[in-house]
Parts: C-alpha cells; structure tokens; sequence
C-alpha cells in the first residue's frame, strides 16, 4: 500500500492533443497516466465501424498516441489507463500489442470489456429523460453501460502495463488505481466521493490548467499555446495537490478548477457515478504555490444500485447549406435569402433552422444593441430520414447564386449521418465486467 | 447602478442530454451575496427566455463560493441530434453574462 499517487491526465477527449501526454509521460514521474478519449455519441460511432469491420470500433487516434506513449510508459514504470477501446476493446488490446511489437517493446494489456448490454436491452426500456420508448426513437444501434472502478479493479491487479476499457465512468478511470494502490474501500463513500471529485477535475485534461478559459484582457492565461496537462498527487488520507509541468503552458489556479469543477454537473450535492453519489458541495480549495492547488473535503453517500446505460440510435441525416452576404445590407439580403429558403423547404422539411451567423445564429438570439455586421453568413439546416432528401437543403441554398439576393458567395453544402443517444438503467448484476489480457 | 455580470463573475457551460448547466463563479468572493440576491433562476429564466424552453433550478456553492444554474430544453433536442450552431451550447456560458442586474452596492 502506497503513502502516495501521482496521475496524470493526458487527453480530454478523442481528439485532443497528442504532446501534452508525452509531456506528462517523460517528464512529470506518474504512477499513472490516463487518456479520457470517450464521448457519449462516440462509441455509437465506433459501434458502426465495428459492425461494418471487426478489428476496428477502438478510437481512431490510438494507433499514434500510442506509438508515442509506449517507450516512455515502459522507461518510465507508468501504467496507462485509457478508454481508447470504445467499441472495442479486444481489437484495441491486440492492435497496442502489435505496437509494442514492431518496437521491441515487451508489454502486457488488460482488456476490461462487458460495458456492451445490447443484447440485454429490452423492448420495454425507456428513455430516462423522456419516459419514452427507447424503440421509438429509431433502430437502435448500440448500448454501453458506465462501468465504475471496480471493473477496472482485477486488471489493476495483474500485471497489465497497460489498460483498455470501453465504456467506464470517466472519474472511474481515476478512482481505479486511486483504491488499487492506496488500500481504499469501494464502500468508504466519503473517500471515494473525493476520489470520484479528483477523476472529475482530471478527466478534461486542459481544461483544469487553463484549457477553454481565456478570454484577453479579462482572463488571461500564459503560453496557451503550450498548454501543459494536469497531473495530481494523491495522498493516503485523500488530500489531493493538483500541478502542471514546469515550462509547460497554462496556470492551474482557483479561478482554472472552480470552472472544471462544476463543469457538466447537474446537482453538485449529488454527483451520480457508478462508484458513488459524490457530494462537491464542501469541497475546499487551497493555492499552496504557483500552478499547485490543495483540493480537500470531497463527500460521498452509497453507490446506486442501477447503472446507467448510453443507448445509440439512427437519426436519419442532417443537411446543411451556408452561403455568405458582406457589405452594405448584408443582413437585408441575408434575411432575404433566409425567408426564400423558407418558402422553399418548409414543406418538404419537418424540422428546419436557418441561422444569420455574424448576429443571431449561435445564441439564437441577442442582448442589447450592436453595430451591424460588415458580413453575414446564412445557415439553413434541416433533418431527414435519408442522405439524398437531406442533400436538397444545399442544393437549395447553392442556387440562391443564380435565384437570390445581390452579391451571396461561398456557398457550400454538407450532409452527415445522425447517431441519436438517448440514456436508460439496467440493474448492476445484468453486466459483468471481464478481463482479457494479452502479451507483445 | 447597473453592472454586467461579465464584469463580475466567470462562467463554463456544460452539457447534458438537452440540459444546459451553467457555473457562474465570482471573480471577488465579497460579490458573492450580490449574485446570490440578484441572479435568481427566475431573473435567469428571464434573460434566456429565448434559449431556454423548460425549468431553470438553481443550486448554492457557498464554499466555492459560486453559483449553478440546470437549465432543461435548452439545447434544441441535444448534442446529437440538434440543428443548432452551437450543438452543445458550449457559447452559452457567455449568454449568462451578458445580464445586467442592480448594484447597490456601489
């Protein structure tokens, strides 16, 4: 049992930057270091793929995060725990194997699957937020139950240098080795209601250093450019110093973790997970020192007894058209085009928005009054059951070149494919998590 | 006189489904009553009114000290399947502070 842990957090999304992690790895001595890299909608995307091909369905980046990340982990005696697996966690395991192999590596992966409950939705589920029917909301694609940090637990214990999940709770990724290594209880509520706060800082990487905080003059964050990740000490009694690298980028500062702290959070007093219902209300926070923050008195009530399932459905498509007016009445002629596109779509279109970028489109509306845009972008967006209807909303606002309002230019047009999510329970003994490993 | 809060306080939105979770964090703890009295959820209900559809609930973090607002039906159906701009309403943070309220304090 351990005095003290350091992780570190290296990604905050799927797609976030690659060198900040290999910052953390060479240069921050972790115990561990762990890769947030999974979104809701993201492992119904990656059901797809695996659908379409069974070695694929893990995350698209693994491949280079990786080739970087294993010498230093190995050199290093850092121990990487990822969700990177997503859809697929196996294919993941096998694939980092094949890494290691090509440079020379010797390395052990534990693959934690059992996240994947399809098979045991049932037709009567319904949506937690709507109570409707989760079959009425389209054919379903994918469900992925949060694992919490027990599932992570036996692959903590064996000798895996490095672990794969899919669908784990993020703030489990942290609280797993935090009880692995510090002799915690899964039951000890208060303790984990901590651990389960210092996973939730983590967990978007950047943003606890000064990630999507700037705003010039009024907030000021240096060397953005460079912005270095976070990693934490945590000791035995739950104490947790959070820092940066030195020469890094960013500041970790009160202003940098009272944002993440409340980030994405609905009650503050009750913080569900599968690990915990964590309590943020007495949390305290302490600057002992530059870009070094005390974080104390994380609470904690019982662990629900169901877990929360993420369920991917076919949306249909969504298409797009966007065309742009400048100078003198450009909103005029923007707005003009606007009520055209109306006109022509609003029969053929159940669901249909047409945006003014430059004035209203982002927060659909505005405060105060503002000078007039010298520019003006027009949205038009709409929804249908197939890609060839959806690609009509472009065509139609490509033709406003020739059909509409003086002097529109830069038309351009897309069509993406919609993957829903909608979230219902299932009762913990209906998923068993399970530990595969695999050696290079 | 009347104060933005932007001048005040900062802010990071979040997501949920088609909830939006707005933080509204004092830059000056001694503010802190001042938001606490002024920025009710019926004041914030009021000022998005054309953002948000259903409930505004508010929550205190006296320790911090900071405020929370859960903001249902805000997010035009939700990050997935949204045809808004901004899918997740991550801008909105700045929404917030563009309301005004009475200071009497200075």
């Amino acid at each position: 049992m351990k005095q003290k842990i350091r992780i570190g957090c290296g990604a905050g999304f799927s797609g976030d930057r690659l060198e900040p992690a290999v910052i953390l790895a060479e240069k921050a001595q972790l115990d561990y270091l762990v890769l947030e890299c999974l979104a809701e909608r993201t492992i119904a995307l990656a059901q797809k793929r695996k659908i379409q091909d069974t070695n694929q369905g893990y995350d698209p980046l693994l491949e280079r995060r990786l080739e970087l990340l294993l010498p230093l982990i190995k050199s290093n005696k850092i121990r990487l725990i990822t969700n990177m697996g997503a859809a697929n966690p196996i294919a993941a395991a096998e694939k980092i194997v094949e890494i290691a192999r090509k440079l020379k590596i010797d390395i052990t992966v534990a693959a934690v699957t059992g996240d994947d409950v399809f098979s045991s939705l049932s037709p009567q589920d319904r949506d937690l937020d709507t109570g409707r029917l989760l079959t009425d909301f389209g054919p379903l694609i994918s469900a992925n139950a949060y694992l919490g940090a027990d599932a992570l637990l036996p692959a903590l214990a064996s000798d895996a240098e490095v672990i794969i999940t899919g669908r784990v709770a993020d703030p489990s990724l942290f609280v797993a080795p935090m009880v692995h290594e510090l002799g915690w209880s899964l039951d000890d509520a208060n303790r984990i209601g901590q651990a389960t706060i210092i996973g939730h800082l983590l967990e978007c990487a950047g943003q606890l250093t000064g990630g999507y905080f700037a705003d010039p003059g009024k907030k000021d964050i240096p060397d953005l450019a460079n912005l270095g990740h976070p990693f934490v000490d945590v000791m035995q009694d739950g104490t947790a110093v959070f820092s940066k690298v030195p020469g890094t980028g960013g500041t970790l500062r009160l202003e940098t973790v009272k944002e993440q702290l409340l980030y994405e959070v609905m009650d503050p007093s009750q913080y569900f997970t599968p690990d915990v219902v964590a309590d943020f209300t007495q949390v305290k926070m302490r600057e002992t020192g530059p870009s070094l923050l005390e974080v104390t008195g994380g609470r904690g009530q019982a662990k629900p007894k169901a877990l929360k399932v993420s369920v991917g459905y076919q949306a249909g498509f969504v298409g797009e058209g966007e065309i742009s007016y400048a100078g003198t009445n450009a909103l005029g002629r923007a707005q003009l085009a606007g009520a055209m596109m109306e006109e022509r779509l609003k029969n053929r279109f159940t669901e249909l928005r047409i945006d003014y970028i430059g004035s209203t489109s982002v927060h659909r509306t505005q405060w105060g009054t503002w000078p007039e845009p010298y520019e003006i972008r027009l949205r038009v967006a709409g929804k249908a059951p197939t890609a060839a209807e959806a690609a009509v909303i472009g065509e139609e606002v490509e033709a406003l070149y020739t059909n509409g309002p003086a002097g529109g230019g830069g038309a351009r047009k897309y069509v993406h494919e919609v993957v829903g999510i909608v979230s219902t329970f299932l009762n913990r003994e209906q998923v068993e998590p399970t530990l595969t490993i695999r050696k290079s | 006189m009347k104060i933005k809060l932007y001048d005040l306080a900062h802010s990071r939105a979040g997501d949920k489904g088609d909830t939006l979770v707005l933080s509204l964090i004092p830059y000056r703890e001694k503010d802190y009553p001042l938001l606490k009295a002024k920025v009710t959820a019926e004041a914030v209900k009021e000022h998005l009114k054309d953002i948000v559809a259903g409930q505004i609930e508010r929550y205190e973090l006296p320790n911090l000290p900071a405020l929370q607002f859960v903001c249902r039906q805000a997010l035009l159906g939700g990050v997935t399947t949204s045809l808004a701009m901004d899918t997740h309403g991550k801008s909105l943070s700045f929404a917030l502070l563009e309301m005004w309220i009475e200071n009497n304090e200075i």
